[in-house]
């Protein structure tokens, strides 16, 4: 059982691309499961076909207690029978949605969610790693493997160089590594190069590059993943191909995360600085 | 000689002085009037106050249950040169040492890391490390065993990664055994807490230690005491394996941290599981829990881990010690010697002479699921019948066990289960359905006063009355004991209740 776990920019699209690409993994004969732990849960809509109503914090704040709950209300099956849990967690500004994953994934671990041939277990993390709650996934003895999505937007290379940051922190003490960058294209200028590039600087490599295309915004107003709702499409294809690269990935390494500087300098060389030149 | 006077609370408030400023406050705290308060009390007792009582949600009163993480110290203090290392606050740890303190009247030591406003901000690593070096350096202990309270929890503190990074920035030496075990005090209580801390520890303790097995015959097996806080039990249990010849590895002895002679000379350190035998209990033939909630998850380790045999034969009462015998002969090949069958003989002779007294007393009792398991079973074996079975630490698994039991004997027919409940809705059951006697912790104590029900003292804690956890609950010595206290308080109480009647007797 590999588990791995998701990490990204708010917004950038960590729960389309989680859940494609284990939709491609399954497709290709793998058992899955998704954890998603943001208390929005909405890491599970497209697996699902519904946003999960049912998530371990919901039902426990129902029960009044985590306790009286039993794992088959809370871990459903879905697309091509992924299996899929939400932590849930409080209501927004109330509460500690950290101590809100903690609680679910114990839960889960406790109550034999985690099935010996179960392949692969993806943890969809709310944008960073902003307390010890969030670095659940990748504590001991779970997700050993991270992928990071980003785009070549200054904000989103930011959030990424500030995760490798947090792996960094819990590569030296476990035996938590980085597998890649998933750069999800907002077509910025030079961004493959400019990922690229950056992949290389943190000691790692762009696993693979998600062209954009409105197919996948179709496929999930339809609550679908564009492998289920249009598997002919070429869209269907790129995510295959990154659930095929993630399954034969052999590349883990210790990031080594970039200065402040050293990240500006970067989006000057390979941005900014030609495109002023081209205007001026 | 001159005698010592010492005036405490039950005089000095007594008198005149005081009663006059009691009388004073008063008008200060704007009472209720008396009358009010007595026809509210009166109420409190009634079937209508029952099931409000038994509605309500969001508070606890009087819970017979404790934290967690006092259940890891209890556990780890019971390991040779082994220092209870709490990661959280201050206050929390203090408590877990007043309230051993306070039961066993003996020194107990524990540490805390002191947690303060920027350790929940920043993470917990800082007081880890420091923390891990002062204990390291002042106490030079041979096992830190760590647990947690709510603080570290919440944040969500990583014990594993925090104790790599102390080993490998050369706070503590790299072969010191640190067990640790996440023991959130809003999860569960005290008997996880021991059974979280008793796996982390085995599981560090044993690691790479899977050698030759001890499969000669009659080979070592290990017996968990599980959350026992009778002194007396350890003893016992290790008297009665050496008589029977069974080798044996008794998992957290806290006997002689408990219970150490006085020789004029604090020891830190004055006893308990050697981490030689702790360490090889990998290699045992089988392993024993005499309880079965406060050693769930440490049992299911050792039975998918270790490959072990386990058996949960917890010996409260007669029938109960026949299976703890039978089972502890099956796995060793050790015959019971004539010895253990002669005590069996005298504790049920003891029975039989005190049976009449008990046959058919109707008896409420609150406290630890095992221990109830343990005395339901007792006193239906003497004819009592339990009526309220209160376990505010109980689940499903439990209600079922104490169900099953009670459906066993004719006495267990008016038996209820009330699991997740306090001991105020023991006072509302026990005023709406009144009983003979009580049996409970100190805490009891306060439907004694309300009710007038005696209270038979046995559980834990036990703050008010001396000396009691000394004399063994388990085995045939047990049943003993368990018939002294509870014959002679319904003898007591006949006494009382009979005082100016003919029936005032000499012989019972």
């Amino acid at each position: 059982m590999r588990q791995i776990a998701i990490y990204g920019k708010g917004g950038i699209g960590k729960s389309t691309t989680t859940q494609n690409t284990v939709a491609g993994l399954s497709e290709a004969g793998y058992k899955c499961m998704i954890v998603g732990c943001d208390p929005k849960a909405d890491a599970t809509r497209l697996i699902l076909h519904k946003k999960a109503q049912a998530t371990v914090m919901d039902m426990a704040r129902e029960r009044g207690t985590v306790e009286d709950l039993e794992i088959e209300e809370v871990l459903l099956t879905g697309f091509r029978g992924i299996r899929c849990a939400e932590s849930g967690g409080p209501e927004p500004g109330v509460g500690c949605a950290g101590r809100g994953v903690i609680t679910a994934i114990n839960f889960l671990e406790e109550n034999g969610a985690y099935e010996a041939d179960t392949d692969f277990v993806f943890y969809d993390v709310l944008g960073d790693v902003v307390c010890g709650g969030f670095a659940m996934p990748i504590r001991e003895g779970k997700a050993k493997e991270i992928y990071i999505v980003t785009s070549g937007e200054m904000m989103a290379m930011y959030a990424a160089n500030n995760i490798s940051r947090g792996i960094l922190k819990y590569a030296q003490s476990g035996g938590v590594r980085l597998g890649g960058l998933i750069c999800n294209s907002r077509k910025t200028d030079k961004e493959y190069e400019l990922i690229s590039e950056l992949a290389k600087r943190l000691n790692t490599q762009m696993i693979h590059f998600v062209p954009r295309d409105n197919q996948v915004q179709r496929a999930e107003l339809r609550r679908m993943t564009v492998i289920e709702y249009s598997p002919e499409h070429p869209q269907a294809d790129e995510y295959r191909a990154l659930a095929k690269k993630i399954a034969e990935n052999k590349n883990l390494v210790i990031p080594t995360p970039l200065t402040m500087d050293e990240l500006e300098s970067l989006l000057m060389e390979f941005g900014i600085l030609e495109n002023e030149e081209a205007a001026a | 000689m001159k005698l010592l006077k010492i005036r405490d609370h039950n005089e000095l408030f007594q008198e005149q002085e005081y009663c006059e400023q009691f009388e004073k406050k008063r008008e200060f705290e704007d009472p209720w009037p008396a009358e009010k308060v007595n026809e509210v009390a009166e109420w409190t007792k009634t079937e209508e106050y029952k099931e409000l009582n038994f509605k309500r949600q969001n508070i606890k009163i009087n819970p017979a249950k404790a934290c967690q993480p006092l259940g890891a110290v209890f556990c780890a203090s019971g390991f040779e040169g082994t220092m209870p290392f709490v990661q959280g606050a201050q206050g929390c740890v203090a408590y877990f040492r007043s309230h051993l303190n306070r039961h066993f009247k003996e020194p107990f030591a524990a540490i805390s890391t002191s947690m303060t406003e920027d350790a929940a901000v920043f993470g917990g690593l800082n007081n880890m490390l420091e923390g891990l070096e002062n204990a390291y350096t002042l106490y030079h202990p041979k096992m830190l065993a760590v647990s947690t309270t709510c603080m570290a929890e919440v944040i969500g503190d990583d014990l594993n990664a925090y104790i790599r990074t102390a080993r490998e920035k050369g706070v503590i030496p790299k072969d010191l055994p640190v067990p640790f075990a996440h023991t959130p005090s809003f999860v569960g209580s005290y008997i996880n807490g021991y059974d979280n801390m008793m796996k982390g520890i085995l599981s560090t303790i044993t690691a790479g230690k899977k050698g030759e097995a001890h499969q000669k015959i009659g080979g070592k097996i290990n017996i968990i005491p599980g959350f026992d806080t009778y002194t007396g039990d350890y003893h016992e249990i290790k008297r009665m394996l050496k008589i029977m010849g069974v080798d044996f590895t008794l998992l957290s002895d806290v006997s002689d941290i408990f219970d150490s002679p006085n020789t004029g000379e604090y020891k830190l350190y004055p006893g308990g599981t050697p981490l030689v035998d702790a360490a090889d209990s990998i290699n045992a033939k089988a392993t024993v829990a005499l309880q079965k909630y406060s050693t769930l998850k440490t049992m299911d380790y050792i039975k998918k881990e270790w490959n072990q045999q386990t058996l949960v034969l917890p010996p409260i009462g007669v029938k109960n010690t026949d299976a703890f015998f039978d089972g502890v002969s099956k796995i060793t090949g050790k015959p019971i010697p004539k010895e253990i069958e002669d005590e069996r003989g005298r504790a049920v002779d003891a029975m039989i002479d005190s049976h009449p007294y008990v046959h058919g007393k109707r008896f409420a009792l609150v406290g630890d699921p095992d221990l109830l398991l343990g005395l339901i079973s007792f006193l239906m074996e003497m004819g009592g019948v339990p009526v309220h079975i209160v376990c505010t630490m109980g689940d499903k698994k439990f209600e079922e066990d104490a169900y099953n039991l009670l459906s066993g004997s004719p006495f267990g027919a008016e038996g209820k289960v009330y699991i997740g409940k306090d001991m105020w809705h023991l006072r509302s059951l026990m005023f709406t359905e009144p009983v003979d006697f009580l049996i409970g912790n100190s805490y009891a104590k306060f439907l004694w006063r309300d009710t007038g029900t005696p209270l038979i003292r046995i559980g834990f804690p036990l703050f008010d009355r001396h000396h009691l956890h000394r004399y063994p609950i388990i085995g045939y010595q047990g049943v003993i004991n368990l018939v002294n206290w509870v014959v002679n308080t319904v003898l007591d109480e006949m006494d009382r209740k009979t005082i100016n009647t003919t029936s005032f007797d000499v012989i019972r």
